[in-house]
């Protein structure tokens, strides 16, 4: 049994997204030297999401890239199969600039350091920031946290954060499933 | 398909067509790592390879050493020119040898074919074939389809003419069993003696015509000559299989479309390609090299995964 508790609705994510978006303006102003990266697979919908907020408010274009981790962590042969790539697409130099890291759940830290370690292959940034729909708190494995937070939550390690969005056909949402045993 | 089956890789027969395309697709990965201004991802830090080749290779050698380098592998390599197999170690004792040395995977080249395949009975670590004799070659056959796919968007349905040297080829059997299972049809040119004879039984049509092989394909995978594992005359003169059997520029012109060219290295120039063929923009011979490298570390990679 799977029981499923609503933490984020389409409309509080509207908002959410909507506040995040200006908390971005505050530092980065008009988005001259800022670069947006979403990791790959979950993250690239939120990265397109704050993307087109951002280029609405804006009227120009905010450069976007997908960041795919796969062969940068550190559980490679610890798994039984071998963990599967996806896309990775940087249509702009990294050097110099001031990244923004996206992605929808922080949990374990794991999958940011991988993606600090893919990011500096193409290049040294000036400054990387984090940003996150979904903060799980003290779950951390590594020293790292967000800079941008959509929503902060408790969880236990038995819990899972599902981040559903209109793109993949579901109504944009997010759940915190919990497994109960019988 | 999520990893492949067998924690080696000997020949392209032993491969599903779903393993194949697991193997592309994580290449088309790789391929994006080494356009990077860093080509370097630390997948393969904690494997330790070794690269042992008892027959010459310049191409495949130097492409698994950069595969395995830009994997992150630790390197070791041999060659038994100017090693203890002149002073008559055996196949199995060199390898122990090696893996004494704590090495996770070999690499191996051999000019006996099953070699590897022996060496994957015996040994803890996984093999991968990098040519057998005249048996097999999987990693030219993967990258060889690969660069077909990248140049077609597919591999299904379309006609691959292979010309030359079909008896001693190991990259014509690797190929015919690759393109079979990618849903390729196969045409193999030549001159009679140099097609084994029951090459029809392996599906592919037959013919001693290069003319007819070449109206009739898309691809035209050209092979050389392999003068070193021919014991006996199987042609008059080079000169004559190149007046034959060799593709220049005007034959190409007289038909009346464009045939992509492939060839495995190393060209001949002037016997079965002539530098007007090799060098024109219908070839893909060095993205055949480029792709040979984005390939080998996916298949080092799936493999890697295995390593206990």
């Amino acid at each position: 049994m799977e029981q499923k508790k609503l933490i984020i609705n389409p409309q509080l994510l509207d908002v959410t997204l909507s506040r995040l978006c200006h908390q971005l303006l505050e530092n980065h102003d008009r988005f001259e030297d800022t670069v947006l990266l979403g990791l790959q697979p979950r993250g690239i919908f939120l990265a397109n999401r704050i993307r087109r907020k951002l280029e609405q408010i804006l009227s120009k274009e905010i450069p976007l890239g997908y960041l795919d981790t796969t062969f940068h962590r550190d559980d490679f042969r610890r798994r039984t199969a071998p963990l599967k790539a996806n896309t990775t697409y940087v249509p702009f130099l990294i050097e110099d600039k001031k990244v923004i890291l996206i992605d929808d759940v922080l949990y374990t830290g794991r999958t940011i350091r991988a993606a600090l370690d893919a990011m500096i292959t193409f290049g040294r940034p000036r400054t990387v920031e984090l940003l996150v729909l979904i903060n799980r708190k003290y779950t951390r494995h590594l020293p790292i946290e967000p800079d941008y937070i959509g929503k902060a939550v408790n969880t236990l390690d038995s819990q899972r954060v599902l981040v559903e969005w209109q793109e993949q056909g579901a109504e944009d949402s997010v759940w915190l499933t919990t497994k109960q045993d019988r | 398909m999520e990893e492949l089956r067998s924690k080696h890789l000997l020949g392209i027969q032993d491969l599903t067509r779903e393993e194949i395309e697991l193997i592309f697709n994580t290449a088309d990965n790789f391929k994006e790592v080494i356009n990077r201004p860093i080509k370097k991802v630390p997948s393969l830090r904690d494997i330790t390879i070794a690269n042992v080749f008892f027959e010459n290779s310049t191409r495949t050698r130097l492409s698994f050493e950069l595969a395995e380098k830009r994997l992150s592998a630790d390197v070791v390599n041999f060659s038994s020119s100017g090693s203890s197999v002149k002073k008559g170690e055996t196949l199995l004792d060199t390898v122990n040898n090696i893996l004494a040395m704590k090495v996770d995977m070999v690499v191996m080249r051999h000019a006996s074919p099953g070699a590897p395949h022996f060496l994957a009975r015996n040994i803890q670590a996984n093999v991968v074939n990098a040519g057998d004799g005249t048996h097999e070659h999987p990693t030219q056959a993967l990258l060889d389809t690969f660069s077909i796919r990248s140049k077609f968007g597919g591999v299904e349905g379309k006609k691959v003419a292979i010309i030359g040297d079909i008896l001693h080829s190991r990259v014509a059997l690797s190929n015919i069993f690759a393109l079979n299972k990618l849903g390729a049809e196969v045409m193999v040119c030549g001159p009679a003696t140099l097609l084994p004879k029951h090459i029809k039984s392996l599906g592919v049509k037959v013919t001693l015509d290069l003319r007819e092989a070449l109206e009739w394909c898309e691809v035209a995978n050209v092979l050389r000559i392999q003068l070193e594992r021919q014991q006996v005359k199987y042609f008059p003169s080079l000169r004559e299989y190149s007046l034959y059997y060799g593709i220049n520029k005007q034959l190409l012109d007289s038909l009346n479309k464009p045939i992509t060219i492939m060839h495995p290295g190393p060209i001949n120039r002037g016997v079965e390609l002539n530098s007007d063929v090799a060098d024109s923009e219908h070839s893909i011979i060095l993205e055949q090299v480029e792709n040979g490298v984005a390939v080998r570390m996916a298949v080092l990679y799936l493999l890697a995964s295995k390593v206990k």
